[in-house]
């Protein structure tokens, strides 16, 4: 691979030129890749479907002008803002909590949920409200806007064992189906935001690579209008 | 936080060791030389200014300033930007000074960040401000000498876009009359970037079908002269226009320098709307993934220091470009190891003074005891083969021993 990248960098020496630059794109592993994925191969890119299990993390794609970057859906923005990664896919969600300085071009509409306040069904105001999540500054930002003064909990996963617990006395947290909050015996309190994935671009790669980017934006964006109407 | 180790610095700064400092010296010289030649001149501000003055004039927001009291209890700030200290210079010590004033600036520049890596805390601006012309002219000249000081600092492939404020407060005011809080938040989405929410909130204003497909459409309103055209079509409002008219004579004008290849109109690229008030422009280089050079027009900042006048001018952040350039640089001069031992220490260092004099080469000179003289006999034999010595981890062209029968001074 190092050999390889070099070599699109340095352009090939029989014509001196760069070869085709590919587009660099950081996709989520996981959840939203599947939906990433069908939605660019409806949108006409070449992507084969046997890349969903891989377990390569660059693959290159060059019949479709692009690289994709296989990366943790947190970390997504940080590669788009550093510029590693000239465009990327990731859930509003990441790009709430993260707060990273990147352009945020569409709204994929795959990947569908919300961030919602859950908790046990006969809660009531206490003294020092404790919120567990995984998004401590969604949760700071939502509860400093209402003007309650919380403690907010960072947790790593299975935050829906907080309330039942007595960690937490709130969670705030991902809502999709809401299959594990009433397995669990609790309830959806206020919906903060509706989340879905976006397309997002770096800074400087948006003006450098704009036609490539553009064009991108293009096809999924007439893909999706496509698939709302259908 | 635990006590820091004592190799530890605060976040945000960082040390140059020698090989940077040449590069980084090599660029500041070609750029501040480029930047001479079109006849602007050097001036130099302190580091520290009053919060009350400078730093509330300035175009960081406060949170990012670093604040500091003197001994009576005023508040001071580490400069920021070197933007508004010209500013404070050209209303005072320079208030008699006809406009146009063309300066220029090489400095260190601090702001406070978050605790994300990658964003410096001090970092190298080297830039120009021209101060008393409102013209066209003057706009294009700063993003001329934009493209010139990048192309003399050694980056080869960027690009600048250019925009104008005026445009987007013109046809906002135009199709939103009297939803100013509407306006304030489609402007802070395109600030944020944001053209997903951008979209949103117009869908959510319910406008009519047209004035919605227009507004929506500014998103796409980037490439050559033909976006003016376009552009003009849009918006009928008076301040728009102008802004349009402004931005195509600017064109023009950069037709004329001949480095319309380098730029692209961008209508949706806006800076600090409180800051900027006309024409403004960022600079990008290939395989770098933040902005190296910042710019535009900011006619309202002169009078807060009470010398009311337009003014334009750029930045380029010279730390960042040290990540892009190779390493053609560095002293080409050969190296002169000049070795002695106390009998042939005038000799040497008489040898030493004069060769310095006549500039040609770097000299080094070292004492020797007994041990390292036999050494340094060896070093030269063998220097005969490949014609460099490797001295105490040195690689030095040539070495002239001095070890007090001065007849063996060869060369």
């Amino acid at each position: 691979m190092g050999t390889e990248e070099r070599d699109n960098l340095t352009g090939s020496p029989e014509t001196g030129l760069p070869k085709r630059e590919l587009l660099k794109v950081a996709m989520p592993k996981g959840r939203i890749y599947k939906q990433a994925s069908k939605l660019f191969r409806e949108a006409g890119l070449p992507i084969p479907s046997d890349f969903d299990d891989t377990r390569k993390l660059i693959i290159e794609l060059p019949e479709a002008g692009m690289s994709f970057i296989m990366a943790k859906p947190v970390d997504v923005p940080t590669y788009v803002e550093y510029g590693v990664a000239d465009i990327g896919i990731v859930g509003k969600d990441v790009l709430m909590e993260e707060n990273k300085d990147v352009y945020e071009l569409l709204d994929l509409g795959i990947a569908k949920c919300r961030m919602s306040v859950i908790g046990l069904p006969d809660w009531k105001p206490i003294i020092n409200p404790r919120v567990a999540t995984k998004y401590p500054n969604v949760a700071s930002q939502y509860f400093r806007e209402l003007g309650q003064q919380v403690e907010v909990i960072k947790l790593n996963g299975s935050i829906e064992l907080a309330p039942l617990i007595g960690l937490a006395d709130r969670i705030v947290d991902m809502v999709e189906t809401g299959q594990t909050l009433r397995e669990n015996g609790l309830v959806e309190m206020q919906t903060i935001f509706g989340i879905t994935s976006r397309l997002i671009a770096n800074r400087v790669s948006y003006r450098m690579k704009n036609e490539a980017i553009q064009g991108l934006c293009d096809k999924l964006q007439h893909t999706i209008a496509a698939g709302v109407k259908a | 936080m635990s006590k820091p180790k004592v190799f530890e610095k605060p976040i945000g700064v960082k040390d140059y060791l020698p090989h940077a400092v040449g590069k980084l010296r090599q660029i500041e010289n070609n750029v501040l030389a480029c930047m001479r030649s079109w006849g602007y001149e050097q001036i130099m501000t302190p580091t520290m200014e009053y919060y009350d003055t400078v730093g509330v004039a300035s175009a960081t927001s406060d949170q990012k300033l670093f604040k500091l009291l003197n001994n009576r209890g005023t508040t001071l700030v580490l400069r920021s930007d070197m933007t508004a200290p010209i500013a404070r210079v050209v209303s005072s010590l320079l208030k008699d000074s006809e406009f146009p004033l063309r300066l220029s600036y090489h400095s260190n520049v601090f702001r406070s960040i978050e605790e994300e890596a990658g964003r410096e805390a001090e970092f190298f601006q080297t830039g120009v401000e021209l101060v008393g012309d409102a013209s066209p002219e003057a706009d294009a000249e700063v993003v001329a000498l934009a493209i010139a000081s990048l192309q003399a600092a050694g980056v080869e492939r960027f690009k600048i876009a250019i925009g104008h404020v005026g445009f987007l407060n013109g046809l906002f005011e135009e199709t939103l009359k009297g939803h100013e809080e509407a306006q304030e938040e489609l402007k802070a989405c395109l600030l944020g970037r944001d053209y997903v929410g951008y979209r949103e909130r117009l869908r959510a204003l319910a406008l009519a079908e047209p004035v919605q497909r227009e507004l929506e459409g500014i998103l796409r309103l980037r490439g050559g002269q033909e976006i003016c055209n376009q552009a003009l079509q849009l918006s009928a409002d008076a301040t728009a226009q102008a802004s349009i008219r402004h931005l195509c004579e600017v064109w023009d004008v950069l037709g004329a320098y001949g480095v319309c290849e380098h730029v692209m109109i961008d209508l949706t690229m806006i800076g600090d709307f409180d800051y900027y008030t006309g024409m403004t422009f960022e600079g990008y280089a290939a395989d770098l993934g933040f902005p190296v050079v910042s710019g535009g027009r900011y006619d309202n900042l002169l009078k807060q220091f009470g010398r009311p006048a337009p003014a334009t001018g750029f930045s380029l952040k010279t730390t960042r470009i040290l990540e892009l350039i190779g390493d053609h640089s560095g002293d080409t001069k050969p190296r002169v190891l000049i070795g002695y031992i106390a009998g042939g220490r005038e000799a040497a260092l008489d040898k030493a003074l004069r060769l310095r004099e006549a500039g040609d080469a770097i000299i080094v000179t070292e004492k020797l005891d007994a041990a390292e003289q036999l050494i340094a006999l060896n070093l030269e034999a063998s220097a005969s083969n490949d014609g460099k010595i490797l001295y105490k981890g040195v690689t030095f062209e040539t070495f002239l021993p001095f070890f007090g029968n001065e007849d063996r001074e060869v060369r």
